[in-house]
């Protein structure tokens, strides 16, 4: 199978299988109007498995989305063909309104115009929780 | 300008500064008539209550303050559909400080980012309730004159009673504090607490379902109400309502010393025969939640005696 090398771009690598539709989904990759390839299930020597995605555009990518979905993914950034930055990724303090608070006493079920606004509780075990009530994601 | 929505926004160092207020307040009342004298606390309850409403409202008259409040929370602005933050926002023209009620979790802490006035948690929902958690805090201060090496034992509707969830999360920053859960399974503490707070400090703690077998290892006993606004089934409140009812007898191999609190209001969780036990603090427990407000208002407003 082959995808194009990217001219300007980002390519989100080394995430771990399976999760990549879920971060091309709330990164919102499906609203770009440039070129996004989602590659599943890669080999990868380090982690057996990986999904990839591609984007062929200059976008501002929500780090912390990604942070949320797999921290040990990572980002690189081509500018010309040339890889000019590695970032690295972090489980995110703050997501808001990535995810969304299931509570029904919470008050964000009531006020639907308040942001969703969870918190990294346990950074050992990537615990969100809601802000408003506590409750765990 | 601070407000209080979870007690643990307090250090254990703030506690102990607004006991050494509420102990000078009982102390020495007439110091603190005039205090707040021009200022105002709005009382926003959404949801009833008699007791918070009327400790808050008694608390700033004692401080020389005065208090205007809405109705009830149907004839509020938010029956007609208004936000929380627009409501701390207009509010907060009117008055120096509120206490919210209200019965969605979370409220109080949407007014506070929106308010610029303090804001109290007078509660929200099954969430938090820190000056029920002072007023307890007190008690045990009065009656035991320390927090350290306590065995409290918390007994009834542990699942939803915000008061339990906020006194285990004050008192486990104490040392050498054992904690003996009693419920029906049905209501027993949230896993998350007792993995974050008990399990994660080294907190020792016993579940158990039989309140006779550990009442003589109780330094404090707290009990607690099921309460039907909490369930969303009528036929599991009436099946767990009447769980662990106090009686007298049950209280015969009690320490001497026992301290039996419970937030209140009762409904038949502990007989009337328990009240003229010198080891029954609920009532002073009241006395004592309208101290620490006391405390607290004069803290938020930064108003010294």
């Amino acid at each position: 199978m082959n995808i194009d090398s990217i001219k300007n771009g980002i390519v989100i690598d080394h995430i771990t299988a399976g999760r990549g539709m879920k971060l091309y989904r709330l990164l919102k990759l499906d609203a770009l109007d440039c070129p996004v390839a989602i590659i599943q299930n890669v080999q990868s020597k380090k982690m057996g498995r990986k999904d990839i995605i591609k984007v062929d555009g200059a976008i501002e990518l929500q780090m912390d989305i990604i942070g949320y979905v797999d921290p040990n993914a990572t980002v690189d950034i081509i500018r010309d063909s040339v890889l000019v930055e590695k970032k690295s990724i972090d489980l995110p303090e703050k997501l808001q309104d990535v995810i969304f608070c299931k509570n029904p006493r919470c008050i964000t079920t009531t006020e639907q115009e308040l942001p969703h606004i969870f918190k990294l509780t346990d950074q050992e075990k990537g615990i969100y929780r809601c802000i408003y009530c506590e409750t765990k994601k | 300008m601070r407000s209080l929505i979870d007690i643990l926004e307090l250090s254990v160092e703030e506690i102990d500064e607004l006991i050494a207020t509420a102990e000078d307040i009982i102390a020495n009342p007439a110091k603190y008539q005039e205090v707040c004298r021009h200022k105002k606390l709005a009382t926003l309850f959404f949801e009833p209550s008699t007791r918070t409403r009327m400790s808050f409202e008694a608390a700033m008259y004692e401080l020389g303050g005065n208090v205007i409040s809405m109705a009830s929370a149907s004839s509020s602005s938010a029956s007609k559909g208004e936000s929380v933050a627009d409501t701390a926002k207009v509010i907060s023209c009117y008055a120096d400080i509120i206490a919210m009620r209200h019965p969605k979790e979370g409220a109080p802490l949407v007014a506070s980012m929106n308010a610029s006035i303090p804001v109290i948690n007078a509660g929200d929902g099954g969430h938090n309730h820190p000056t029920q958690t002072l007023a307890d805090l007190l008690t045990i201060w009065r009656k035991k004159g320390k927090f350290d090496g306590l065995t409290i034992g918390f007994c009834g509707d542990l699942k939803f009673g915000r008061t339990v969830h906020s006194l285990i999360a004050a008192m486990a920053r104490y040392t050498g504090i054992r904690f003996i859960l009693i419920s029906p399974d049905e209501l027993k503490l949230p896993s998350y607490i007792k993995k974050d707070i008990l399990e994660k400090q080294g907190i020792e703690y016993l579940q158990t379902t039989d309140l006779e077998s550990v009442m003589p290892e109780l330094d404090i006993l707290y009990m607690t109400r099921v309460q039907q606004e909490r369930f969303f089934n009528e036929e599991d409140y009436l099946r767990l309502r009447d769980s662990y009812i106090l009686t007298p007898e049950k209280l015969e191999n009690a320490k001497k010393d026992l301290c039996i609190l419970h937030p209140l209001p009762r409904v038949n969780e502990i007989s009337v025969g328990v009240d003229a036990d010198p080891r029954a603090c609920y009532f002073e427990q009241v006395l004592n939640g309208k101290y620490m407000r006391m405390a607290l208002i004069l803290k938020l407003l930064e108003v010294k005696a």
